[in-house]
């Protein structure tokens, strides 16, 4: 803490300075330069280095964004849009009707019974492979025999792409050929409607989703632990604390930070997650496991002629109850003293 | 989970790239004058068991044209709607030069402008020779936009065997249906009827049987919600609560041709699409002991759905004239005889009922009574929409958790929002 090393001596500076980049006699005479220009000027370089990335994101998120605002206010649908079929060219017809969309989504019955539906399957999806995720990785986090390959097993779900495990699952819950109910039937157990019934579809859909996302919680978590210093247990086990309490006082304050990330990624991820319930049961039976994203997909891909402004108002019904939900699990946290 | 965001970047980097470099293909702009030359792409829709036989067909066109190149693309039926309007959309790279369109889809297509008129195009040749219903699904606006391929509607498949072993005889109404599927469990202990759940197709023959109609189109009415509408829920639900069907809300295909091909129920409902399939199946090596007979009567009589596909030429083909000929050519009285040859197709063309090989076909020779009583669907551009509806509350229905009364009114509900305001 002796000598402040960050600022070269100014005369030192000014004695070695090349006569080139010596100040510029008039400069004084105009004024200091604004602060953007001596930004500009001083890291041009990063500014040009960022571009290409700005222009990208700005393309690939930021247009379609924007566009798909604008559109949940009007009432484009497939046969009013801007289309160029061949050499003709279509213009489009379609008009701003402002809030309308959102009002009547809002007045709609379907888009608050797809809302409970989509909360309760993110929770328990969410809920349930943070809970087998931690408990996989304080297992696997021990030392015995073999640990290296039950953990590339684990992994396993994650390395097959997620269509193929859902339509493996699609077959093993078919309830006429299924083996999962060939099993049940060797165990003299009558067939299970895995997808056919609304609850049981429900459950099964829960089910592939956590199996699906276990290895993330496990491979994180895992990360998470092993950064938490054995020196903490040797102490609190000198000092007679239960595994329980070590587990409670030392394990969970140690991945808190790792444990809310994944949570909120996953929360989002779950809310959005479209293959397992489209490839599964395409939302049925009836519209039972629909949640939002797909009933947006419906909107805008199933229904002749599609229905652009309706699937963009979902969408931005979507993004907003996410960001609310991302600004409040923030705060949340930050109240805990957690900063990301 | 991660891989969600992974793949949505692969696909959207892939529609980047295809859309960059998918106007450099090879057709070559084809000149009014002389020999018709240049690629046609031909979207077939055909099932597993029948697009080889498209596919030999299709191919054969050169033969007739040798400049022109037929590049055959076999596109799953449930794909091929979402996919054409996919390419056509978004400029036209990629999209066919001609579709086999389901009937359904013909005005839906028309009325976005993807598809080509065809009225004093070659084309459409002999008009006259085609039959009047299937010509009816090909207009919209006083347009034609499609030339028929084939006709179809449904009909009762039936196994011979395990009727005569239960002592019963062909079901003509559902009651009769039900006494013969408690027989057949009674003699065999298999189910009498597969009845599928995850499609509302298999609803329409219901719904035509009470008397009932999605629609009145020229009266702007949506009639599904009528009493008939209720009454055809139903009867759909009884077969199944009294044990005479069993029903799926997934994969109902898949398990509907396994039930019937392996012999583990005794009947389906179905078309002329499904005959080589079920004839591929265990059950039918003695191919005789597949039956077909009129769809089962409701209360009002016996009905069921007109089907079929067209060929529609895409308005952004680069290859007009030929795309022309090669749908003339695929509805020709010749190429339809041969589908109805080896797969038992119904052709749309009068004229080739007559012919030795078809007339002696005994299950095309019944579905050609059927196609002449079936019911015409609304031919207007939300056609194919009106079933999402009824699949939201089918399955419900079949199983119990929604009253008839219920489904009929949520259905009715659905399509006064999608028809808009001029609809009651």
């Amino acid at each position: 803490m002796a000598v402040d090393t960050s600022r070269p001596a100014e005369p030192a500076g000014d004695a070695h300075r090349a006569p080139g980049r010596a100040r510029k006699p008039g400069s004084t005479a105009h004024g200091t330069p604004g602060r953007l220009r001596r930004a500009l000027s001083t890291h041009w370089y990063a500014w040009a280095m960022v571009a290409p990335v700005v222009v990208v994101i700005g393309l690939i998120v930021g247009y379609p964004l924007g566009r798909g605002v604008y559109l949940s206010l009007t009432d484009a649908d497939e046969s009013n849009v801007e289309r160029t079929i061949g050499v003709n060219h279509i213009p489009a017809t379609y008009d701003v009707v402002g809030l309308d969309n959102f009002t009547a989504v809002l007045e709609d019955g379907v888009f608050w019974d797809r809302l409970i539906w989509t909360v309760t399957w993110t929770v328990s999806c969410v809920g349930i492979t943070f809970a087998l995720g931690l408990g996989l990785a304080v297992l696997l986090n021990r030392q015995f025999k073999g640990r290296t390959l039950y953990r590339s097993l684990l992994i396993l779900p994650w390395a097959v792409p997620a269509f193929v495990s859902v339509f493996a699952w699609r077959l093993l819950y078919n309830e006429k050929n299924g083996i999962l109910n060939k099993i049940l039937d060797g165990g003299g157990i009558d067939a299970v409607p895995w997808l056919n019934d609304p609850t049981m579809a429900k459950v099964s859909v829960i089910a592939v989703n956590v199996w699906l996302g276990v290895p993330f919680m496990l491979v994180a978590l895992l990360g998470g632990l092993q950064s938490i210093p054995g020196e903490l247990y040797e102490a609190a086990e000198m000092d007679g604390a239960s595994p329980w309490q070590r587990f409670r006082h030392i394990t969970l304050p140690g991945l808190r930070s790792v444990s809310s990330t994944v949570v909120l990624l996953s929360t989002i991820w779950t809310f959005n997650m479209f293959p397992v319930i489209f490839l599964l049961t395409r939302g049925g039976p009836g519209d039972s496991t629909e949640i939002l994203v797909t009933y947006a997909y419906r909107l805008s891909f199933v229904n002749s002629p599609r229905d652009f402004a309706g699937a963009s108002t979902w969408g931005v019904l979507i993004l907003i109850i996410l960001m609310l939900f991302a600004v409040v699990y923030r705060r949340s946290l930050r109240k805990q003293g957690e900063v990301w | 989970m991660r891989r969600g965001i992974a793949a949505t970047a692969l696909v959207a980097a892939l529609a980047l790239a295809a859309t960059a470099c998918g106007d450099g293909d090879d057709k070559k702009q084809n000149k009014s004058s002389g020999e018709i030359s240049g690629t046609v792409t031909y979207w077939d829709t055909s099932n597993d068991a029948e697009k080889a036989t498209y596919k030999k067909l299709a191919e054969d066109f050169t033969k007739k044209y040798p400049k022109v190149k037929v590049d055959y693309v076999n596109v799953p039926f449930g794909e091929a709607l979402n996919k054409f309007k996919n390419a056509a959309g978004s400029g036209g790279s990629g999209a066919p030069d001609v579709l086999r369109a389901e009937v359904a889809w013909t005005q839906d297509l028309a009325n976005i402008g993807y598809l080509a008129p065809l009225d004093d195009t070659p084309a459409l040749d002999k008009q006259l020779d085609y039959l009047p219903q299937a010509m009816a699904s090909t207009k919209f606006e006083g347009k034609t936009y499609g030339v028929p391929q084939v006709i179809d509607t449904m009909g009762l498949f039936y196994n011979k065997k395990m009727l005569d072993e239960a002592g019963v005889k062909p079901p003509t109404t559902l009651t009769e249906l039900k006494a013969a599927a408690k027989k057949i469990k009674e003699k065999t202990g298999k189910t009498g009827l597969y009845l599928r759940g995850d499609d509302a197709y298999w609803f329409l023959p219901f719904l035509y049987g009470e008397g009932g109609d999605l629609l009145d189109v020229k009266a702007k009415r949506v009639t599904v919600d009528d009493e008939s509408g209720v009454k055809a829920f139903a009867a759909a639900r009884d077969l199944v609560e009294s044990g005479a069907a069993v029903t799926d809300a997934t994969d109902g295909w898949e398990n509907m041709q396994n039930a019937i091909k392996n012999g583990d129920v005794a009947m389906t409902i179905n078309g002329p699409w499904a005959i080589e399939d079920t004839l591929g199946g265990k059950a039918f090596k003695d191919r005789s002991n597949l039956g077909v007979v009129p769809i089962p009567a409701g209360s009002g009589g016996q009905g069921s759905p007109q089907g079929g596909h067209n060929l529609a030429v895409y308005a952004g083909s680069d290859n007009l004239d030929a795309s022309y000929a090669f749908a003339r050519y695929m509805s020709s009285a010749e190429v339809q005889a041969k589908t109805t040859e080896a797969l038992s197709l119904l052709p749309t063309r009068a004229s080739v009922y007559n012919k030795p090989e078809v007339a002696s076909n005994a299950n095309v020779k019944f579905f050609r009574d059927a196609v002449d009583k079936a019911v015409e669907r609304p031919w207007i551009p939300e056609g194919n929409s009106l079933f999402q509806a009824i699949l939201v509350e089918f399955p419900g229905v079949l199983t119990g958790k929604t009253s008839p009364e219920d489904a009929a009114e949520a259905v009715g509900k659905a399509y006064r929002k999608l028809l808009k305001d001029d609809w009651k």
